[in-house]
């Protein structure tokens, strides 16, 4: 399997080259006559007021953060998952202790707050 | 290496590939008419027999729109979007294994671009860099609309990642292997190998967090139409609408394909040949996204979120804990 990821290499290629293709063959075929009110940003018809370019709820930060941390700990699970049949027991504790202060920490923000939408 | 394997080899790519599109094309046929059937409607029937010809219709319109970039849009990350969503959705597709291996002159042939043996870890790789193309053309586009879908989205892909990496760690930890092929492998011969029985609740929290991160109905949020136009892509037009619409139909058909190769025995199946197994599956897979789509209404944003991190994330865990205990009380 050493040239396994050469094929995907080339599957990748494919896939960028068609899009581009794609992008460019409409290009040639497609009309092409802008005029200030087309390139307007789509508001339901009215002219847009301000930019959409704005700071926004920081709830979603808070999401990304706890991602993050979960997110490390599935990359850890997944070789303990594999190697599991060979480890047994002890590996199954070590898991619990791992995932219960990860669980103690969602309970935490849970109990914050910080995963409802009540502001 | 010899040059035959390498021509074979690279017939195979161009082959799954142009099978993926053909499949994402008739997907979005497939997916309209069956709702046209829930609805009681006919659904598009006029071009060619049975409305077959339907997705090249769609095709040609697509290409021949006009599009536009808006003014205030960054230009350069609002081209690089479509280009990206489209790209990671296809290649997820490049682990998954067809069919069982085949020779050709000779040549054993794996019905697969390549095996990876860590194939699975590949798909989520993936599925995290899918983020990127939605959250992208919604803040590129700088409409408000398009803002608050890439966010949505955003929060949602994550969340729902996390359920869907920990729903597979329990198939994971019974194969003990990240190779797709060789777990559709272990499950061949009785349909009582499935996966689908050892871990019955891994595959409904699998299958539902795969629904919310290919932003399907019930967790279609992201493009909710009646609240926000369409979501990350109202800013798009044309050609490069149509690549975000391939992908979403393409992540439908990877999710269904990954779902009938870790629960539902992938290729394996009597009398049939395998390829054709493997279809059929990916087709009920298929079919059960565009039911839940027909019949189920959309989540609220708050009781989405709260689903995805109080219902699914401990509920994988506590299936982990279970495989884990039975695995060893069994020995």
């Amino acid at each position: 399997m050493d040239y396994g990821y050469g094929l995907i290499g080339i599957f990748i290629l494919f896939g960028i080259v068609f899009v581009i293709f794609t992008i460019f063959f409409a290009g040639l075929l497609r009309p092409q006559r802008p005029n200030k009110t087309k390139l307007e940003n789509y508001e339901c018809g009215e002219a847009p007021m301000g930019g959409a370019w704005i700071q926004y709820n920081v709830g979603f930060y808070i999401y990304a953060l706890i991602f993050v941390i979960f997110d490390v700990e599935v990359v850890f699970l997944f070789p303990w998952a594999v190697a599991f049949k060979q480890l047994g027991l002890f590996a199954l504790i070590e898991m619990l202790i791992f995932i219960a202060i990860l669980i103690a920490g969602l309970a935490y923000a849970w109990k914050k707050g910080a995963l409802t939408w009540e502001s | 290496m010899t040059l035959t394997l390498i021509i074979i080899q690279i017939i195979k790519v161009i082959a799954i590939f142009v099978g993926l599109l053909t499949a994402i094309a008739y997907t979005t046929l497939f997916e309209r008419r069956m709702v046209a059937f829930i609805q009681g409607r006919v659904g598009p029937n006029r071009v060619g027999p049975a409305g077959l010809f339907q997705p090249i219709a769609d095709a040609i319109k697509l290409l021949f729109k006009e599009e536009f970039i808006p003014d205030k849009a960054n230009k350069v990350l609002f081209s690089i979007a479509p280009l990206l969503s489209f790209t990671t959705a296809a290649m997820a597709i490049a682990v998954i294994p067809v069919g069982d291996s085949i020779t050709i002159g000779g040549y054993q042939i794996d019905l697969v671009i390549s095996d990876l043996n860590v194939g699975i870890l590949y798909i989520f790789a993936l599925s995290s860099l899918a983020v990127y193309g939605i959250v992208l053309a919604g803040w590129s586009s700088n409409s408000k609309y398009s803002l608050l879908g890439g966010l949505r989205s955003s929060a949602q892909m994550i969340s729902y990642e996390i359920g869907l990496g920990l729903s597979v760690v329990g198939v994971l930890m019974l194969s003990g292997t990240f190779s797709i092929a060789e777990i559709v492998r272990q499950q061949s011969g009785s349909i009582l190998n499935w996966y689908f029985f050892k871990q019955p609740i891994a595959f409904f929290l699998f299958f539902v967090s795969a629904i919310a991160e290919s932003n399907r109905i019930p967790f279609d949020l992201p493009e909710a139409e009646s609240e926000l136009v369409g979501g990350y892509n109202t800013e798009y037009a044309g050609m490069r609408f149509g690549l975000f619409y391939l992908a979403e139909y393409c992540n439908m058909i990877t999710i269904s394909a990954l779902a009938a190769s870790l629960f539902f025995g992938g290729w394996s199946g009597p009398f049939l040949p395998p390829i054709i197994w493997f279809l059929i599956k990916v087709v009920i897979f298929l079919f059960v996204f565009v039911w839940v789509r027909g019949t189920l209404p959309r989540f609220r944003y708050d009781q989405l979120m709260r689903f995805g991190w109080l219902a699914i994330i401990p509920l994988t865990l506590v299936n982990i804990l279970i495989t884990g205990l039975v695995m060893v009380l069994k020995g």
